[in-house]
């Protein structure tokens, strides 16, 4: 399967993805410029993190009017599967694909640490390989990841299971002090409703060789492979 | 002679009168403002290092890895094997955080990071060294603040890790904090960018921001002499665009990767004029510009103030008239401006115009070539006292040693910054095997089994009693956080923050500091391939400690036989290497962190044994190598009892030891005396580790071994790790919340 990881001005975990998907996974991969228009070779799209155009005025509110945004677009309605990570999560709730918006940190201070996430459905292309209450250890980076999101939709979001990741203890318990950002429900990552497209804020791509602190990254890029596997064969 | 030139029009950009008939005499004729300006900047301290140049000269700057030597280009480069090469720097900017922290902390990230990619190297790594006053003072605290917050933003955002340094703090760093930004990069040897304008008709193409009158006079003004606080000097610092910096960075490489550049300089201190001309100089050629090309944010800009302004993101490329359009093309690709705003000439004369209108027509040669000082050195008053330590002066303790212990853990200059790091992405570009934290961090480089080591060192209070000691031990130290992680040291690079040259106490400082350096680095082996001096720190007369800063790079051959400071298992030995018994001697306690925090004393004559320390670096490394060092930690601030504490606290486990000793424990478990680590292994291996050590003849002590979930020593020491491990890591964020 090919992957392919999107590149704004501004985008810097371009090249931990790449690297992660072809020289750990195997993986075909290539990068796809943000001026790009076709991208029918690709299985998966990739939305790294970054800052994307400095995301000045507000996260993502730039990057979501480049022309490739429109392809992705088209690609998601098609079923393609999107993954949005960091950055690329906020670009997704600014261009509509997802609900909700990632606002400034509750502390108001960027963060760079490991976390723990519980599995909140293994129902979707991403987490097919993880068990339900599974605990990962991920690290995150970011100073607007405070996902936010009216109480209807919230509502909506938890009955249809669309909830992925719950930042948690861990032993798997979900309660304020392991929520690092001010999150609502502790909510680290959500799809849409086909559930073909992924946010979430922590970086799985820093986590996929034990040297570099572990391996639990790998277990949602090995559901992706999986799952295109199956629906291409 | 006459000199039709009003004292304050000198001031403004820090000539002296003697400068400046030196510039007359040796022009024959006046310079006129546009000229005079490009003076001032060029013959800056800060360009020019007319105090510390006839200094700096007697630095060690060869190795056999050496591929750009210090002063050379704009960073320093060794070889690392497999065709790679690192380049890296460390540059100061002190005077700009002390007016606008954020920005000046940010702009100093950024300019760092500009002289690397300047050579075609990725950056790879950020490291800083930074300096406070005290934190119960309002403007320390809102010093401190925006200096973390500046280095957080811009780092962040211009996706390069940054993976350690250090933070210290004390009095006399009030209201002049020391911003100490170290970038470290990485190429192809063969991918190496000279700044260098050289081959007549090859043009000059200004890429990035725009001019603004941001930062004009920052090199003469701000980092070139004393400045009263009280003075509003903001216009004078500039304001960063770390995005600009991110795709400035990734369109240079692309440009460079792409083999179609002739060279490329960076836009630092003293703006197009020092970028100009000393791209001319290496390049051994003239230039003619025209600053009517310069894409400008501001109307009415005069040449005077393009030459001098300091807009941040901004770059030079020297190119050949064939590759104009390819280059401006990828530019382009990334939303970038491109302009030719000049070309290289045959000859040694720079020409700036302005349209029709000639502004300047200087001669190169002179403009790099600033008068040099040798100043009066005379050794400062307060060390006729302050070298005095008699045990009389140092009562035991009334305290019990657990407290003591628990006091030195919560002491800022000790306790855990995982608070400020934990706002810096240390882990990005996915090479970060040891991130901040520990005694050096360890980057992997991919598609090789090595990796490099990094750190900085930098101890003001040692070179306060002892300039000599001081330059050395920073140096020693900063290569025993390298030999803890198992690396070889490769090269140094140093940046000196002293206060003002021109007196004669600072000069020896400035002096004896750089002497010790250089003989550190001779026993050690190392080069110094980079720096930058920082002068005139002082507020209000008073100047800061002499605080060399040394960043250095160590490599491993093989990634994975890394250590770290952390204990690992029930039973492990534990060895200090580099002493048979436990300190005595009052002498031990000199300039140590115990001595000021419970006695309230900056005393005594800190001292380094550079073979022995050679010796301590040496068994370590090679101990690490042969694989059965499991953990490995540098004895320093706070001495041995505080090592240890930091090592079970890592570990998440005790140690139990059992050592006797004399009635002077506070000596023994606190002292500072030099080249010691304290390491852990498995019983099996304690027998070759006695072996090697008595091979290279280095002196040690078996201390106790790992276990429980205690730090015990004897009857003296009975201290839970948990509770050690919340004092030490909350010490900081429980003062400022306070």
């Amino acid at each position: 399967m090919k992957f392919g990881i999107v590149v704004f001005p501004g985008t810097w975990s371009d090249g931990d993805c790449y690297y992660a998907v072809k020289d750990i996974l195997g993986q075909e991969a290539r990068y796809v410029w943000h001026k790009d228009q076709d991208i029918s070779d690709i299985d998966c799209i990739i939305i790294p993190g970054g800052f994307s155009y400095g995301d000045y005025l507000r996260t993502g509110a730039i990057a979501r009017f480049s022309p490739i945004m429109r392809e992705i677009d088209k690609f998601a309605a098609n079923g393609g599967l999107v993954i949005g990570i960091c950055n690329g999560f906020q670009i997704l709730c600014e261009a509509g694909l997802l609900p909700g918006v990632l606002i400034r940190n509750d502390h108001l201070q960027f963060r760079c640490e490991w976390v723990n996430l519980r599995i909140e459905t293994k129902l979707t292309p991403f987490t097919s390989e993880c068990d339900i209450g599974q605990v990962l250890q991920i690290p995150i980076s970011h100073g607007e990841g405070n996902y936010y999101v009216d109480d209807e939709t919230l509502d909506l979001l938890e009955r249809d299971g669309r909830v992925v990741f719950r930042y948690c203890d861990y032993d798997g318990s979900v309660n304020a002090s392991s929520n690092p950002n001010g999150s609502v429900k502790n909510i680290a990552g959500i799809v849409n409703e086909k559930r073909n497209v992924l946010g979430m804020m922590p970086h799985p791509e820093r986590c996929c060789e034990y040297s570099l602190g572990g391996e639990d990254g790998k277990l949602l890029f090995e559901s992706i492979i999986s799952t295109i596997g199956v629906m291409k064969s | 002679m006459d000199i039709n030139i009003p004292k304050e029009t000198l001031d403004e950009i820090a000539l002296s009168e003697q400068e400046y008939i030196e510039i007359v005499n040796r022009l024959g004729r006046e310079p006129n403002h546009v000229e005079l300006g490009m003076f001032g900047a060029l013959w800056s301290e800060h360009c020019g290092y007319k105090h510390s140049k006839l200094l700096l000269t007697g630095l060690p700057s060869q190795s056999s890895r050496l591929i750009v030597s210090a002063g050379e280009e704009n960073a320093g480069v060794v070889d690392i094997g497999d065709g790679l090469a690192i380049a890296m720097k460390i540059e100061s900017h002190n005077h700009p955080s002390a007016v606008e922290p954020f920005q000046g902390a940010a702009t100093g990230v950024g300019g760092i990071v500009r002289d690397i990619f300047a050579m075609g190297a990725r950056p790879i790594a950020l490291l800083n060294s930074l300096k406070f006053g005290p934190l119960n003072e309002i403007n320390n605290m809102h010093l401190f603040n925006g200096v973390i917050g500046g280095i957080s933003w811009y780092g962040n955002c211009i996706g390069v890790p940054d993976v350690g340094g250090e933070v210290t703090f004390a009095e006399c760093y009030s209201g002049n904090p020391l911003v100490n930004a170290m970038c470290v990069g990485i190429l192809e040897t063969d991918g190496l960018i000279r700044a260098r304008a050289s081959g007549n008709g090859n043009l000059l193409i200004l890429v990035g921001s725009s001019t603004g009158r941001d930062g004009i006079h920052g090199a003469s003004g701000l980092a070139s002499r004393t400045f009263e606080k009280e003075r509003e000097m903001r216009p004078t610092v500039q304001v960063g665009n770390a995005f600009m910096e991110k795709t400035l960075i990734e369109a240079c490489l692309n440009v460079a990767k792409a083999g179609l550049l002739v060279g490329m300089q960076d836009l630092g201190a003293a703006g197009m004029t020092s970028s100009v001309v000393e791209a001319a100089e290496k390049g051994e050629s003239g230039v003619i510009i025209d600053i009517a090309k310069v894409p400008r944010r501001e109307e009415g800009m005069t040449a005077y103030e393009i030459m001098l302004s300091e807009s941040q993101e901004r770059m030079l490329l020297i190119v050949t008239p064939e590759n104009e359009n390819l280059v401006k093309d990828i530019f382009y690709d990334w939303d970038l401006e491109a302009v030719v705003i000049g070309q290289v000439v045959d000859g040694n004369m720079i020409t700036v115009m302005d349209g029709e209108q000639i502004e300047a027509y200087l001669p190169i040669d002179i403009l790099t070539d600033p008068p040099l000082y040798k100043m009066t050195s005379e050794v400062p008053e307060y060390m006729h006292e302050s070298g005095k330590l008699e045990m009389s002066d140092v009562p035991i303790p009334l305290d019990d040693p657990n407290i003591v212990l628990s006091k030195l853990l919560s002491s800022h200059n000790i306790a855990s910054k995982e608070m400020i790091y934990r706002q810096y992405d240390h882990q990005v570009q996915t090479n970060t095997i040891q991130g901040p934290g520990g005694d050096a961090a360890v980057l992997r480089i991919k598609g090789t089994d090595k990796a490099i080591a990094l750190t900085t060192d930098a101890n003001g209070r040692y070179c306060y009693l002892d300039p000599y000691s001081g330059g050395a031990i920073a140096v020693a130290e900063a290569c025993r956080n390298l030999a803890c992680v198992g690396a070889e040291p490769l090269a140094i690079t140093d940046c000196l923050n002293f206060g003002n040259p021109e007196r004669p106490d600072i000069y020896y400082q400035l002096e004896s500091c750089i002497t010790g350096i250089s003989a550190a680095c001779k026993a050690l082996g190392i080069p110094v391939i980079s720096g930058n001096v920082s002068l005139y720190n002082e507020t209000r007369g008073t100047a800061i400690w002499p605080t060399p800063a040394i960043g250095a790079l160590g490599l491993l051959e093989n990634s994975e036989l890394s250590t770290t400071i952390a204990f690992k298992d029930e039973g492990d030995i534990v060895i200090l290497i580099g002493s048979e018994s436990l300190d005595t001697d009052i002498e031990s306690l000199s300039g140590s962190e115990y001595l000021y925090l419970i006695h309230g004393q900056t005393q005594g004559v800190p001292s380094i044994d550079l073979t022995l320390e050679a010796k301590v670096q040496n068994i370590c490394r090679q101990s690490i190598r042969d694989g059965f060092i499991k953990s490995a930690h540098d004895c320093s601030d706070g001495g041995l009892a505080v090592t240890l504490a930091e090592s079970c606290i890592a570990g998440k486990i005790g140690v139990i030891c059992d050592i006797r000793v004399d009635d002077r424990w506070d000596i023994a478990l606190f002292s500072e005396s030099q080249s010691r680590i304290v390491v852990s292994l498995s019983p099996e291996n304690l027998e070759v580790f006695e072996e090697t050590a008595l091979n290279i003849g280095v002196p040690f002590s078996i201390l106790g071994i790992v276990g429980g979930d205690r730090l015990i020593w004897g009857s003296l020491l009975d201290s839970n790790i948990e509770r050690l491990t919340d004092t030490w890591k909350n010490a900081i964020a429980n003062d400022i919340s306070a």
